[in-house]
């Protein structure tokens, strides 16, 4: 990372207040209306939006290796997917996902 | 007598809130570590956990600070994953609406998935819980969730300054998302989403300043309610 501090309090502090606004919305401002229906619809993707157009370039050009695909985080990403998907558990994903690494990478290494 | 009614509802969301800790925990422990081993030192990584709340959030900015990305994009991508946040708030507000302004403030801080989940699970059960027991639960259930949360991120900071970099820790980010976005691959809305965001992001991976996450998950959001007026159409 190549932020100054200054730079880092402002994305934290940002975030922070950003996220509050967020929360507060309907809570503390608008009250007691419905959300348009075309807006929930919206509103219901963002997390399967966001999260993998941020991590799929990691996945596939991992800076660790230079940006060179690797067969160990390949495997690493596809058994974190799978265990998640089979067992609907989080927990258990991030654990299946790490033990692949590991066992890859001393494998493969 | 009332006050006795509204503290065992405090009690009562405190002990719904306590398995939950179970999941907080890791990802507390999880982020202190990772956001030490990305270079922060220990205010910037508790200033994450305690302004902001939200793990997936905090994660996404991490990554795109240690990819140097520019400021707009990186506060645009971490407050779009908390744009879920928004149905919490309004899903909550007729139970919760008519609490004083300073109780709703404080309610919005501590909004988070776990005590939104408990809350309203609760709330749509009994309706006719008077205002002043909602509340009281809906204290009750971060109660013990938030502590373990600010804890768990000081412990993984901490722990974080004696892990040596060989440990391949760059890719607990994308493991922490893969396993997060799993389990919410739970229809084919779902699933349009995230390869809508796949496919994107990887197409438009020359784009410089991370803009092209921006636009992929725009396209996403736009695919999965898409995806879904299809099904509704063919189901009626």
């Amino acid at each position: 990372m190549n932020m100054s501090s200054a730079q880092i309090w402002t994305i934290i502090v940002g975030l922070g207040i950003g996220t509050f606004l967020i929360r507060f919305s309907f809570l503390g401002l608008i009250g007691d209306r419905k959300l348009p229906e075309w807006v929930l619809r919206h509103l219901r993707y963002t997390p399967v939006a966001v999260l993998p157009a941020l991590i799929a370039p990691l996945v596939v050009w991992p800076a660790a290796t230079g940006g060179q695909p690797d067969l160990a985080r390949m495997l690493a990403a596809a058994a974190a997917l799978g265990v998640g998907i089979l067992t609907r558990n989080v927990l258990l994903a991030i654990i299946g996902g790490a033990a692949t690494l590991y066992l890859a990478l001393y494998l493969l290494g | 007598m009332a006050s006795s009614t509204t503290k065992s509802a405090f009690w009562l969301g405190a002990r719904h809130g306590l398995p939950f800790i179970f999941v907080v925990s890791p990802f507390g422990l999880l982020f202190g570590v990772v956001g030490t081993e990305a270079g922060l030192n220990i205010a910037e990584v508790m200033g994450f956990s305690v302004l902001v709340i939200a793990g997936a959030s905090q994660f996404a900015a991490l990554q795109l600070m240690t990819e140097n990305a520019p400021t707009v994009i990186i506060l645009a991508t971490a407050l779009a994953v908390n744009l879920r946040m928004a149905m919490y708030s309004a899903s909550l507000t007729p139970h919760l609406g008519a609490a004083p302004l300073w109780q709703r403030a404080l309610m919005a801080y501590f909004l988070v998935d776990q005590s939104y989940a408990v809350g309203v699970a609760r709330f749509e059960t009994h309706p006719g819980m008077p205002l002043a027991q909602k509340t009281a639960y809906f204290f009750g259930t971060i109660t013990l969730i938030c502590p373990f949360w600010y804890t768990m991120t000081l412990i993984g900071a901490l722990a974080g300054q004696q892990i040596p970099p060989e440990y391949a820790l760059d890719f607990a980010v994308p493991i922490t998302f893969l396993a997060l976005i799993a389990p919410a691959l739970r229809t084919l809305a779902h699933v349009a989403a995230a390869a809508v965001s796949v496919a994107v992001s990887l197409a438009l991976a020359f784009v410089p300043y991370n803009g092209g996450l921006i636009v992929a998950a725009l396209a996403a959001m736009m695919a999965g309610a898409q995806v879904e007026l299809w099904m509704r159409g063919r189901q009626a």
